[in-house]
């Protein structure tokens, strides 16, 4: 095994306020493989979220520590990580700035990275939106009139801008509909082959997770309980907990076994598609 | 990146849904055309007034204190000078005080309220409570207090006016960057590792215009109205300048047989500062249509 893109050492979060303790996080180890699609599931208040902004610095850890390409987080090349990792939000009508062109919105990771000369980030732009999809005249377009499905992609030509190593996908396609999410999952997968992507990818949708994932760790109120491969996690789940997630699903119908074929042919993304 | 002025991109980006609602409302397109009025009458004053010799002390001592008439059409003051020339050279000032006063107290209200919004934590604690004192103070009051200890000069009645303004700029969009900070682009700013500067102003100002916009167009018939205030007061533009707000006070002496001296003025206040607040309240029904 290649060393891991991604470690937590007994990593912990505390969030104190007026005399009051919440532990977000409680003493997580964990090791995260290139390339994977790591799926962390868990309830709301398993501390997802937490996990998501510590991997991301904008949180600091209380206790243990991250180490990003075996390199301490955040280290002293802090915008270098900030390069290499990279964020899908949940909500694409508000990730986007409605007043800047979506032209504007994608190339500012490059304006910020020195990515390119200046001249040439123009065709970047336009290359990274048909490679999501979409056609270069969307750069002069603004996020109002797009389709909810349409900015969720700006929104991840805006992160491939950085050319990340890592990108956390913050229920990336929860808010879309099924059709669209589909299509969604469809494109990152793609994406994560054709460029050798980590996807650290938190959500609490188990049909998601069955259809893109290749590991699994399921969080319950700050703990990891359970983390493996996901055919095995899914076939025997050894805790509990996770047994009750998982039976909380619906049973895979055959409709849901050909979308996750699809899914997971990775077909490049077809332009002008959700 | 886009290099254009945040308000030329405001007006680019707006959609035309924003300037249909403007021009349904007739009140809205009344307050657009008084307000495009004043502006072309202040700017051509020198051709359009029938007497621009009249902005100096004297006027014609054959015609003191007339009635309005053909000749003089609101009348003449005490120093034999046409009142429409003098009102019109009125707005003239009036305007620029505006002007000078909002272009300064705009942009140092703007600044503090998105630091202190954006910032949060002790900054905003120390710029939102020096913001405070200044909206606790009376905004008269204060005005008459620099007034008091400066010379009543044009100059620093626009300073004193200026000083009591920019809190409220700081209050605006404080309130707006502190809603827009929540908004998932400001986080997608920040991951992307963007500077705190392109943050506050690319990113986040933008998005407080449609206030800033509205509020400045609003506020430009206030400032004219305090501006009135404190020269009524005696405080600010001092004779032989044309100034609607002293001519208003001059006027009331004579009140009520030379009617003309005090009404066309105090006439000419209200109807340029309905002009903005009708254009304000267009503008901002227009930014909230356009969600």
């Amino acid at each position: 095994m290649s060393e891991p893109i991604l470690e937590f050492d007994n990593l912990g979060k505390t969030f104190e306020a007026d005399g009051s303790r919440v532990v977000a996080l409680d003493d997580v180890s964990l090791a995260f493989e290139r390339r994977g699609c790591h799926a962390i599931v868990g309830e709301s208040g398993s501390g997802k979220t937490t996990l998501a902004n510590l991997v991301l610095g904008l949180i600091r850890p209380t206790g243990g520590g991250i180490r990003f390409n075996g390199v301490p987080l955040p280290g002293e090349r802090g915008i270098e990580h900030r390069r290499a990792i990279q964020l899908v939000q949940q909500n694409p009508l508000s990730a986007l700035n409605p007043r800047r062109s979506v032209g504007a919105s994608v190339r500012l990771p490059l304006d910020v990275h020195g990515i390119g000369t200046s001249s040439e980030r123009p065709a970047r732009v336009a290359a990274l939106l048909e490679e999501v999809g979409l056609e270069a005249a969307h750069a002069r377009r603004s996020p109002r009139g797009l389709s909810g499905g349409q900015r969720q992609r700006v929104a991840i030509a805006r992160a491939l801008a950085c050319e990340p190593e890592l990108i956390v996908l913050d229920e990336p396609t929860s808010a879309l509909d099924v059709l669209v999410q589909a299509r969604v999952l469809q494109l990152l997968e793609h994406l994560r082959r054709e460029r050798g992507l980590t996807y650290l990818f938190i959500t609490h949708d188990l049909a998601v997770v069955r259809a893109v994932a290749t590991t699994v760790s399921v969080f319950q109120r700050g703990r990891l309980v359970e983390s493996g491969g996901v055919e095995e996690i899914f076939a025997a789940p050894r805790n509990d907990y996770t047994r009750q997630l998982i039976g909380a699903v619906p049973v895979v119908t055959e409709a849901e076994a050909r979308l996750r074929e699809t899914i997971r042919a990775g077909a490049p993304p077809t332009p002008g598609a959700g | 990146m886009d290099r254009s002025l945040p308000l030329a991109r405001l007006f680019r980006l707006a959609s035309s849904k924003a300037w249909a609602t403007f021009f349904a409302n007739p009140l809205s397109v009344l307050g657009l055309i008084i307000v495009l009025v004043i502006l072309v009458l202040s700017v051509f004053a020198g051709v359009l007034t029938p007497y621009p010799e009249h902005v100096g002390p004297v006027g014609d001592f054959s015609a003191m204190n007339a009635p309005p008439d053909g000749a003089y059409w609101f009348g003449t003051d005490t120093m034999g000078r046409d009142l429409l020339t003098r009102i019109v050279y009125g707005y003239q000032l009036a305007l620029i005080m505006a002007a000078v006063v909002l272009s300064i107290a705009t942009p140092v209200g703007v600044v503090v309220g998105l630091v202190a919004g954006y910032k949060g934590g002790w900054v905003d604690y120390a710029l939102m409570r020096i913001t405070d004192i200044f909206l606790a103070v009376p905004p008269l009051v204060l005005a008459m207090a620099i007034m008091g200890f400066l010379q009543p000069t044009l100059m620093n009645g626009m300073l004193a006016i200026t000083a009591m303004w920019w809190p409220w700029y700081a209050r605006l969009v404080y309130n707006v960057t502190r809603a827009e900070t929540q908004e998932g682009y400001v986080l997608a700013a920040e991951t992307v590792g963007a500077s705190t500067a392109h943050i506050v102003f690319r990113e986040i100002l933008p998005n407080c215009m449609p206030s800033i916009v509205t509020k400045m167009t609003l506020d430009v018939g206030f400032v004219i109205l305090m501006a009135s205030s404190l020269s009524f007061l005696g405080l600010g533009v001092q004779p032989p300048t044309p100034d609607l707000g002293s001519m208003v006070a001059e006027g009331a002496k004579y009140m009520p047989s030379s009617w003309w001296l005090t009404v066309w003025p105090a006439v000419a206040i209200l109807v340029v500062v309905l002009g903005f607040n009708l254009l304000g309240d267009g503008l901002r029904e227009a930014f909230e249509a356009e969600g």
